[in-house]
């Protein structure tokens, strides 16, 4: 396992908002995160990523704890993740986005600046390596020089995905990637992601589009109020009389 | 991308340096030379707290406060311990370093307006102290006397005097202006630059990607009060005389304005505000006590319509100028 929870749960006040979540994640697969709505996906990525801490349970990279760290450290470790609402730093362009994303590879600080430290000059040439080559990887080159904030809301999740990218992470965390984008240009989105699979990067993703989630994933993890009620192929879930009766309500799943 | 030595970002700068330079030796008059020792007084202030506002999105209203601290360090230091310029004015950068360490840790955990409400008060406490520590301050009475920077020996028995020497004074005001612009340069075109920008513009995706939002905040906001100390220890020792009115918030919301007006987040901006708004300050002492709504006029006015100060006006223009061609 690269990746696993192990009885995670959060609670927010008197609700639950997360409960006993445990799922592990293998190396090199897409496992989707799926759920009615208020079911604790996002929680649940906001759990790994140190946003909130766990109330109980362990999260475990590679087999060490990761458990109650800050985000940065959680990024440091080699997670890394994008936002529901598409988030990129819109006032720069394309270009310093993708160079700020490579920052944790590199070592530079305050007294590499002042001294212009061999140092400083090699992180900054390997940062924009990394950036170029994130920006064929993407297909995002004709906005190269263009503010982040200016350019199309596809563009802007292809980068926010090369922003996460740039740290060169072990496991990915995409929230909706295809959120708020129309139904036509999912496939850039889906072709990339399958090409992040295909490059090594373990990806673990929040979504509501069933034909995406079926089509790209690996394993898919099912969650209502804040429990795991289902988890398995793609195929298996989508049969399961528990994940037809949570979105559907009780009543509607298929009588054998 | 146009690297040529004559392009404008190279061109203008040096230019105003040339004129920088010169302009003292054209003119014998001591007000003239006032000002512009203010202007790099002001200058150092205003960068520094663009760096931490402008680049690092903090806005710090304690700024008076460490000018305040640095101001007294090194007159404290020169008058009651003989201590010399040269060593009281980088001691004076250090405590006003220190003291923003000891305030950063606790302020920076707030965040937008409660951290500009959390520094006010800071700001606000480090002047009563300084108005009611009377045996180490001298309080309401002030610091009188405090000595010009000590005379640099030179080679041939030669020396450079400040005391009654306001030509000398400028150019090493002048000097520690462009070391304070030369260092924030460095910062804000290097990596850690960049960490300041992507706090600034989203902290919670900064730390998405591995940046400690804490720890850079930290470091923008101690190099500040760093060069906000070396304005005061310079301002200490070419005035002479100090009372808490120096650390006092008002002095915060005039460099605050100088920022916002010569232009936030640019590195000439600053220096811009600090030549020009004492400038006008003044000239509206005519006016009396118009003359602060004279100012409140001109400033909502130079921030509506240009809300990205003096440089931001420049650029749009520059912009057109290149299109319309």
């Amino acid at each position: 396992m690269l990746f696993q929870t192990m009885g995670l749960t959060k609670r927010f006040g008197g609700l639950t908002a997360v409960s006993d979540l445990s799922f592990g994640i293998e190396e090199g697969q897409i496992v989707s995160v799926i759920g009615p709505n208020g079911a604790g996906k996002s929680t649940v990525f906001n759990l790994v990523t140190g946003v909130h801490r766990p109330t109980a349970g362990r999260i475990e990279l590679m087999g060490r704890p990761i458990t109650g760290l800050k985000p940065y450290q959680v990024a440091r470790q080699g997670v890394a993740r994008t936002f529901q609402s598409t988030t990129v730093f819109g006032q720069d362009t394309v270009f310093e986005n993708l160079v700020i994303g490579h920052r944790l590879r590199t070592g530079s600080g305050l007294f590499s600046a002042l001294l212009v430290s061999g140092r400083e000059r090699g992180d900054r040439k390997k940062s924009m390596a990394k950036a170029e080559e994130l920006l064929s990887f993407l297909d995002l080159e004709h906005y190269r020089d263009e503010a982040a904030g200016n350019i199309p809301q596809e563009a802007q999740k292809r980068l926010s995905i090369g922003i996460a990218l740039a740290t060169e992470p072990k496991l990915l965390l995409l929230d909706e990637p295809t959120g708020g984008v129309n139904l036509e240009e999912d496939d850039s989105l889906i072709r990339i992601i399958q090409k992040i699979k295909a490059s090594g990067v373990t990806i673990c993703l929040i979504e509501h589009k069933m034909k995406m989630v079926m089509g790209i994933s690996d394993r898919v993890v099912v969650l209502s109020y804040g429990s795991k009620i289902a988890e398995g192929d793609p195929q298996s879930v989508s049969r399961d009389k528990n994940v037809i009766e949570a979105y559907l309500g009780p009543g509607y799943a298929a009588k054998d | 991308m146009n690297t040529s030595p004559l392009r404008p970002g190279f061109l203008i700068p040096a230019a105003i340096l040339l004129l920088a330079v010169v302009a003292p030796l054209l003119s014998e008059n001591r007000y003239l030379h006032h000002l512009m020792i203010m202007a790099c007084v002001w200058g150092i202030a205003a960068t520094a707290l663009n760096l931490v506002m402008g680049y690092a999105g903090q806005v710090n209203l304690a700024h008076g406060a460490f000018f305040g601290i640095g101001a007294y360090t090194s007159g404290l230091l020169m008058l009651k311990l003989g201590i010399g310029f040269w060593i009281a004015l980088p001691l004076a950068c250090l405590t006003a370093a220190l003291f923003g360490l000891l305030i950063g840790m606790p302020s920076l955990r707030t965040k937008g307006a409660y951290f500009a409400i959390g520094t006010l008060c800071f700001n606000v406490i480090v002047t009563v102290i300084i108005d009611r520590w009377e045996n180490l301050t001298e309080g309401q009475r002030g610091l009188l006397g405090i000595p010009p920077p000590s005379a640099i020996p030179l080679p041939f028995g030669l020396t450079v005097r400040f005391d009654n020497n306001m030509v000398a004074t400028y150019y090493l005001f002048l000097i520690m202006l462009l070391l304070t612009l030369f260092v924030t340069r460095r910062i804000v075109v290097s990596l850690m630059g960049k960490d300041f920008r992507a706090v600034k513009g989203n902290e919670e995706l900064a730390a998405s990607i591995g940046i400690n939002p804490f720890r850079t905040k930290l470091i923008a906001f101690v190099t500040s009060t760093f060069f906000a100390g070396l304005a005061g220890g310079l301002y200490a020792s070419y005035i002479g005389f100090l009372s808490p009115d120096i650390s006092d918030f008002h002095v915060t919301f005039e460099v605050l304005i100088q920022v916002m007006f010569g232009g936030i987040g640019t590195l000439a901006g600053p220096i811009i505000g600090a030549t020009i708004l004492p400038v006008i300050s003044e000239t509206l002492h005519a006016l009396a006590a118009y003359r602060m709504v004279a100012y409140g006029v001109m400033l909502i006015v130079v921030i509506i319509f240009l809300p990205t100060g003096i440089m931001g006006g420049l650029k749009i223009v520059w912009t057109k100028c290149i299109t319309r061609k």
